[in-house]
């Protein structure tokens, strides 16, 4: 009942606020309507009893994602609309026709695979979080490496691209960038 | 109706990801493409989390840890670049993209 109530009310919040992002004119609109969705979406994960993963989402989206977008749009110059322009109608038949074949491949999956049975079982009496960290850390290790890795990789590439002075390649031998390097 | 299954999440997830198909297709703001991108990727998270709790499988919940990752390495570089473009250029407008007129 309740779950049903709190699956209705947090859909139609973040399908309003999604469709806010996608539909408005303004930057800001649609980056305050993008932050809201990310935590109404969380809620979905608390429902689903995936708290850990709940957690994530408000720390990751709403706490990095949104103020580094936050950050970036102090670079552009956003009250200057940038002109959408409309009227190709292939894309708008071409989306509609993406949208209905991906609900026949949602609705149809589920039928193709009814003798799933779990890899990894989830076990009654401990918490999701150290459920999660059990499997995380012995059967997804080798993956959670690599994504150390992507992230730190990620880490560099935004710094060098995004800090002063940093867009001059640094083998290349001219004079402004000998300056930058000495 | 008052149950809530999985195919209750999966529509959610598809109707979600359709709102990110049309803001990718036809916002020309780059900025706001990666806005669009986000909810790409959150309403494929939404159909993991719901996966791995209607068949009881932990898998779910990891494949949308490395794409809550992947999102985030995704804002980093990709913010990076735009930063670089708007420095050079002056607009970060899609069309203005094209500069190879191919």
């Amino acid at each position: 009942m309740f779950e049903a109530i709190a699956f209705y009310l947090f859909a139609f919040l973040t399908i309003a606020m999604f469709y806010i992002t996608v539909t408005t004119s303004q930057a800001l609109y649609a980056l305050s309507a993008l932050a809201a969705g990310m935590i109404f979406i969380s809620a979905f994960f608390f429902i689903l009893g995936a708290d850990f993963l709940g957690a994530i989402q408000i720390i990751v989206y709403t706490g990095a994602v949104m103020a580094l977008y936050a950050f970036g749009m102090m670079f552009f110059d956003t009250t200057r609309a940038v002109k959408e322009k409309q009227g190709n109608k292939f894309i708008i038949v071409g989306m509609s026709a993406i949208a209905a074949v991906l609900i026949v491949a949602i609705f149809a999956a589920p039928m193709l695979s009814t003798n799933i049975t779990a890899f990894y079982p989830s076990v009654a009496d401990i918490g999701n979080t150290q459920e999660v960290g059990m499997v995380l850390f012995t059967k997804y290790l080798i993956p959670f490496e690599l994504a150390a890795v992507m992230l730190l990789v990620a880490m560099v590439a935004g710094i060098v691209l995004a800090g002063k002075q940093m867009d001059n390649s640094l083998t290349l031998e001219d004079d402004t960038n000998k300056k930058v390097l000495s | 109706m008052m149950e809530i299954g999985l195919n209750h999440y999966l529509i959610l997830s598809t109707i979600l990801f359709a709102i990110g198909l049309v803001g990718v297709m036809r916002r020309k703001n780059l900025l706001l493409l990666f806005f669009a991108t986000e909810i790409l990727l959150n309403s494929v998270n939404i159909a993991f989390a719901a996966i791995s709790h209607y068949y009881g499988d932990l898998t779910g919940q990891m494949f949308a840890f490395f794409v809550i990752a992947i999102a985030a390495s995704e804002v980093a570089v990709g913010l990076g670049l735009l930063i670089v473009w708007y420095k050079r250029h002056g607009n970060i407008n899609l069309d203005n993209l094209a500069s190879m007129k191919g």
